[in-house]
């Protein structure tokens, strides 16, 4: 286990973010733990609310400056803790060492720049002494890589298509090469065709630089394409964790997984039913006593009402669930 | 007149839809369409964004006039119906929106919206009928009834869409086309509102032109699907036969972009189609999907494909497999 730690490029350790405003406190994410390891891609998956975002935002530390506050926890980037990181050493930290792709293309670029100057401010706000000709170089390199003519430096995001857009809103994300590309939901304003066309090039990518990701999404089908472990999200918690196998081909799953598989329509099999989960999401002002699933889990039992299930890990997969506590004896420690 | 037991619910007969541009220029957004569907039937209707699929539902319920071609519902034509033709017909077919959240007015309560329809048609003599036929619908589509005098803002997106299917209900359509009705909804809110929708076909026989770019939906709720590209059809079958036997390379392509959730398709190389959909506007003659095509061939480019029947019930557009 300690030597596992040594290859992680990233360690969430009981993470703790809320929102505050004078109305209300909304719990986001609620003491998660991950890790990713060098070179891994890591899944986040989980509904509109799980907290998926906020996560992210927070290894950047990118909250809302006067809502978002991290309360408890560590975040350990190539073993430094980044919630000790002052606001000059983060600005060292973001689009060099860790970038980030933000779900909607059409609105993370600016207007009013070609893509070229986007693509160049980030180069030049990381590398200080860096030639106008080299800048011009990388800049034509990275748009190659991402797929795009270098002739097309001088466009205007207006002129792109959507997949053209989040293709060089990847470039600018990768530009600086960093250790880590954190995707949110990277493909979900995409048509089909064209969402298989990035994920092919994300995937080469990753390859050829040999970065780790964490890959946000809601869709199980891009975790089982492109992912090595997977971490599902509800609520604010991971109730459950593991290798892409762990969650797609084990057999014991949280109920909430189960009921994720069982909500999508199955393309190569046909069934006359879905089998959805029954309700919605629990309120974040206002989350259960016990398991944040228990209300809608068809397996509820007295005891998950009451207690907060603690996670059960075993070899890779983890569990937070009351149905499988006490199964593995002392195996059982908080997660 | 009386409709015989097979004849079609609604039919096109080589619908068309071009949108003026400025300085003369012609957007195709639908271009020769065929299809029919029967009562208690879904007809599935894929493609990217940019197909035509949203215009060519709208055409079906005239709420945009077709540039040419033939639209008959229960055997009646009615393209050529005025607005005030047309009025008595919206009691027969209906439309659910793809975004909960703006197809709703912010200002009027749930069963107002649900009322509403009923009010403009006097379905009813009296109010207290009405909004009575209201809670029922409410109770139908399952929202609790203690929701009747929120507004939309305090309901979140899957509650929005059983309001719309509600509305879309309240005056006992023959019709629904739903366009692209779960896209916004959370997987495990979207399986309920499908669920919803095949028990409301069942109970009251429902016909659906399901507009979706999600083939796994569609897949699910279909009986006949049609594969659209750039306003045309080019591929339309029985679900089950579209998805065992794809034939247009587009279909192909389109199936073969879907992330499976399943580990055992990762080691599979994944044929990518190359480029975009290319401009809509002004199109030239031949095969759309032909720029982007691995088998095009001169004849492609020449002339449009015809969509042939290739086995009973089975029909593609593409000069290959036809031997155009």
């Amino acid at each position: 286990m300690e030597e596992k730690r040594q290859d992680n490029i990233l360690e969430i350790q009981d993470l703790k973010v809320i929102y505050k405003t004078d109305f209300e406190t909304v719990e986001a994410v609620n003491h998660i733990s991950l890790s990713i390891g060098k070179g891994k891609t890591l899944g986040l998956v989980g509904e509109t609310g799980a907290g998926k975002t906020t996560t992210a935002l927070s290894i950047l530390r990118l909250l809302p400056a006067t809502t978002g506050r991290i309360l408890e926890g560590s975040i350990t980037f190539n073993g430094h803790n980044l919630l000790e990181y002052d606001e000059h050493q983060m600005q060292a930290v973001r689009g060099n060492l860790i970038s980030m792709v933000f779900q909607d293309p059409m609105t993370s670029l600016n207007p009013v720049l070609t893509v070229g100057e986007q693509i160049a401010e980030a180069l030049r706000l990381h590398n200080e002494h860096i030639s106008k000709e080299e800048v011009e170089k990388r800049v034509e390199e990275t748009l190659s890589m991402v797929g795009i003519l270098p002739a097309r430096k001088h466009d205007y995001p207006h002129q792109f298509s959507g997949g053209m857009k989040q293709r060089v809103v990847i470039a600018i994300a990768l530009c600086c090469e960093p250790e880590l590309l954190i995707a949110d939901e990277p493909t979900t304003a995409l048509d089909v065709t064209i969402q298989a066309q990035v994920l092919a090039m994300m995937r080469s990518l990753r390859e050829r630089l040999g970065m780790s990701m964490l890959m946000i999404t809601h869709d199980l089908g891009i975790v089982a394409q492109t992912c090595d472990d997977v971490a599902v999200m509800y609520a604010g918690e991971i109730l459950e964790a593991g290798t892409v196998t762990d969650l797609f081909t084990g057999t014991d799953h949280h109920p909430y997984t189960q009921g994720l598989f069982n909500s999508i329509p199955n393309i190569d099999a046909r069934a006359h039913r879905l089998k959805p989960i029954p309700g919605l999401v629990p309120d974040p002002t206002d989350l259960p006593k016990g398991c944040v699933f228990s209300p809608r889990c068809e397996h509820c039992m007295e005891i998950c009402k009451e207690k907060r299930p603690e996670t059960v890990t075993r070899g890779t997969h983890s569990l937070r669930c009351h149905l499988f506590q006490n199964q593995e004896g002392g195996d059982a420690h908080a997660g | 007149m009386p409709v015989e037991k097979s004849a079609p619910l609604v039919r096109t007969e080589g619908l068309k839809k071009y949108f003026k541009l400025k300085g003369g220029a012609q957007l195709h957004a639908v271009d020769g369409v065929d299809l029919e569907i029967r009562q208690g039937e879904t007809l599935g209707v894929v493609g990217e964004s940019g197909c035509g699929k949203s215009t060519l539902g709208r055409l079906m319920l005239k709420l945009i006039e077709p540039t040419d071609g033939k639209i008959y519902f229960e055997g009646k034509d009615i393209t050529k119906l005025s607005v005030r033709q047309m009025r008595p017909l919206r009691k027969e077919m209906q439309i659910i929106f793809q975004d909960p959240y703006a197809c709703l007015d912010a200002r009027m309560s749930v069963i107002d919206i649900i009322a509403e329809y009923m009010f403009i048609h006097r379905t009813y003599k009296t109010r207290a009928e009405i909004y009575n036929r209201a809670a029922q619908l409410m109770d139908q589509v399952g929202l609790a009834r203690r929701y009747s005098n929120a507004y939309p803002h305090e309901l979140d997106g899957g509650r929005r869409q059983r309001i719309g299917i509600a509305r879309a209900l309240s005056l006992g359509p023959k019709l629904i086309v739903c366009d692209e009705p779960v896209s916004a909804l959370d997987v495990s809110i979207q399986a309920q509102i499908l669920n919803l929708l095949m028990d409301l076909q069942e109970e009251l026989g429902l016909a659906y032109m399901f507009v979706t770019h999600d083939l796994s939906v569609v897949k699910h709720i279909s009986n006949q699907i049609m594969v659209m590209y750039l306003g045309q059809c080019v591929e339309r079958a029985e679900a089950d036969e579209l998805f065992a036997h794809p034939t247009h390379p587009y279909t192909k392509a389109l199936l073969a972009a879907i992330p499976r959730p399943d580990l055992s398709a990762r080691s599979e190389e994944v044929q990518l189609i190359r480029g975009e959909v290319t401009s809509p506007i002004n199109v030239k003659p031949g095969c759309r999907f032909a720029a982007r095509c691995d088998h095009c061939t001169e004849a492609c480019t020449e002339k449009d494909p015809k969509l042939m029947e290739i086995s009973p019930g089975h029909f593609v557009a593409c000069t290959m497999v036809n031997g155009q």
